[in-house]
């Protein structure tokens, strides 16, 4: 087998963002201060002159973004999901969401796989905030393909659209032939008749690996990536509902508002099923290297498969 | 269109945003009539728009950074022909398109959904950008509130736009002196309005905004300057036109009642005749 690639979706954000430039001129990306970190410094270097670097000010990039989608550009705003969704919630709400404009939010540094820097800087209540503003599509990808996918996506998508994206490192997973990427339609990536892992971003990759420890105990789990989260895939939900009868959710963020929020919103009122949120449990993050963190936090395969099998028995 | 026609004008502007408020029982009269006449001058003098096509790409954009004076903006833009003056009356009913404050999505030639303020003076700033960066030689005008410069996001804006030396951009300052709370240099003083913009790398000219020879003048001095953009400070008077509110704060956010609607459109009344009879 060969050893697996990995890469931070973050870069992936940035290589699709010079792909999609090539193509597209009317594609325009908004960084405040970041562009080394958000990695759309190689959108700058190809496209200079499609770069607006707006200093340390989100909630006046993020309007700035707004004005210039009035008049036919393709903003793509790039900054921290801690102040893409945090500090200029109130600038996307009002300015972008209410008005439905074609304005794309590159958020990276989401969740605690920030690390070293904090829990300051680790924003694990992004897709909450985004998944609360109506017309609001939110996108957390797996991988490096998914984000890049995700990113074509959300470029010929005609709305808003919040990306979220990692500075970790992390496996790639759908490096396949037939991957196709589609806004709101989740991925069966492992068949499974005990239970389903519903996971979304990074935690996919660790929910795998989880299954196939807890394959070796004897649970059969099913596997589905949400890559969207809004809108969620509710048919595969209450498929996988009915299904395995018992439903886990993995996520790189709190477990209010979240995925496991949306799914519990879904099941409730349509297939109700015993369901446990694994995340981030209402607690702020630390500093730390991020897989340690993953792991101190038990969203690493090892953490996700203790809890399920904890669960199950 | 000449300064009679204008003076005519305003007063009509003034009237649909006493109307448009008495109907809807609610909104803000105070600052909408202080900005009445910057709003006619915008409107029927200064910008290249088209009410026939109020989304042509060449157009001049208008931001109303201070979204709560939707009345005096709809006033204008109804008497301007973008849709019928009797819809004023629908202001803030449930299912009228027109919104308490400006919704790009449902009104003809509204060109930025606005109402939490300090955003307006960011969405211009990148409705300028964009037009120096297509090469198109579009204008486009904010008008922001004294009291919503108290807002950071302004001087973020203001950085920027002084910084790229947009120079398509023109920011009207409504400094009527009052917001809600009170006068505004006795809530958290923005003064001096003047120095700050200066200080952000903006041509800076002040007016007294309710004076049609002086707006000219001053939009006239922004279309020449080149290299930064312009601040226009406008001197005006809140509730201007309508007596009993004029420098009042209570009028901020407040509609007449059936008498007092009915003194004010006998006062503005009696001041359009006059100007016919000149």
């Amino acid at each position: 087998m060969s050893e697996v690639k990995n890469v931070a979706t973050r870069d992936s954000y940035g290589n699709a963002l010079v792909e999609l430039g090539k193509e597209h001129e009317d594609l325009v990306v908004l960084d405040a201060d970041l562009a080394a970190a958000t990695k759309t410094g190689v959108f700058k270097k190809a496209f200079p002159e499609r770069h607006i670097d707006c200093g340390i000010a989100e909630a006046n990039m993020t309007n700035v973004a707004a004005g210039m989608s009035t008049c036919g550009y393709v903003p793509f705003v790039s900054t921290f999901a801690m102040f893409a969704a945090g500090r200029s919630f109130e600038q996307v709400r009002n300015s972008i969401g209410y008005p439905h404009l074609n304005v794309k939010i590159g958020a990276t540094h989401a969740g605690i796989s920030v690390g070293e820097d904090g829990a300051s800087h680790q924003c694990n209540e992004d897709i909450a905030l985004m998944r609360a503003i109506p017309g609001m599509v939110v996108i957390n990808p797996s991988d490096d393909v998914e984000a890049r996918a995700a990113v074509k996506a959300a470029y010929e998508y005609v709305g808003p659209v919040y990306l979220r994206f990692g500075r970790l490192a992390v496996p790639v997973i759908n490096d396949r032939p037939d991957y196709r990427f589609e806004i709101g339609k989740g991925v069966t990536l492992r068949d499974g008749s005990d239970c389903t892992i519903i996971a979304t971003g990074l935690c996919v990759s660790e929910a795998l690996a989880a299954a196939e420890t807890l394959a070796a105990e004897g649970i059969s789990a099913q596997v589905i990536n949400i890559h969207t989260i809004k809108p969620l895939d509710e048919a595969l939900v209450i498929a996988a509902a009915e299904k395995t009868g018992r439903i886990f959710t993995v996520e790189e963020h709190s477990i209010i508002g979240g995925l496991g929020a949306a799914v519990a919103e879904v099941l409730s009122e349509k297939r109700p099923t015993k369901l446990t949120r694994i995340g981030v449990k209402d607690t702020f993050g630390e500093s730390g290297p991020a897989k340690e963190l993953l792991h101190k936090y038990e969203l690493d395969a090892e953490g996700i498969a203790k809890r399920v099998a904890a669960e199950m028995k | 269109m000449d300064k009679s026609a204008l003076l005519k004008t305003a007063v009509e502007v003034r009237k649909g945003i006493v109307s448009s408020v008495h109907s809807a029982k609610a909104g803000h009269p105070g600052g909408s009539l202080s900005a009445a006449d910057i709003f006619t001058y915008l409107y029927f003098e200064e910008m290249n728009i088209d009410p026939k096509d109020p989304k042509k790409a060449d157009r001049d954009r208008f931001v109303l950074s201070k979204g709560h004076t939707a009345p005096g903006l709809y006033s204008a833009l109804a008497h301007r022909g973008y849709f019928p003056v009797e819809d004023l009356l629908t202001l803030r009913h449930t299912g009228s398109y027109l919104q308490g404050h400006p919704d790009m999505k449902h009104i003809p030639g509204v060109d930025m959904s606005s109402g939490s303020l300090g955003q307006g003076l960011s969405c211009a700033a990148g409705m300028a950008l964009a037009g120096k960066m297509k090469g198109m030689d579009y204008r486009v005008y904010a008008l922001c509130g004294d009291g919503e410069i108290e807002e950071g996001q302004i001087w973020e804006a203001a950085m920027f736009a002084g910084f790229r030396k947009l120079d398509n951009l023109c920011v009207i300052v409504d400094n009527n002196n009052l917001q809600i709370d009170g006068a505004i240099d006795e809530v958290c003083s923005p003064y001096p309005i003047d120095k700050k913009f200066e200080s952000f790398n903006f041509h800076v000219i002040n007016i007294d905004g309710n004076d049609f020879d002086q707006i000219k003048a001053a939009f006239d001095e922004a279309r020449a300057t080149k290299g930064m953009p312009t601040a226009i400070i406008a001197h005006t008077v809140k509730g201007k036109g309508v007596s009993y509110m004029e420098n009042s704060v209570g009028w901020h956010g407040k509609a007449p009642n059936d008498e007092e609607y009915a003194a004010a459109m006998e006062e503005l009344g009696k001041a359009g005749e006059a100007l016919c009879q000149k």
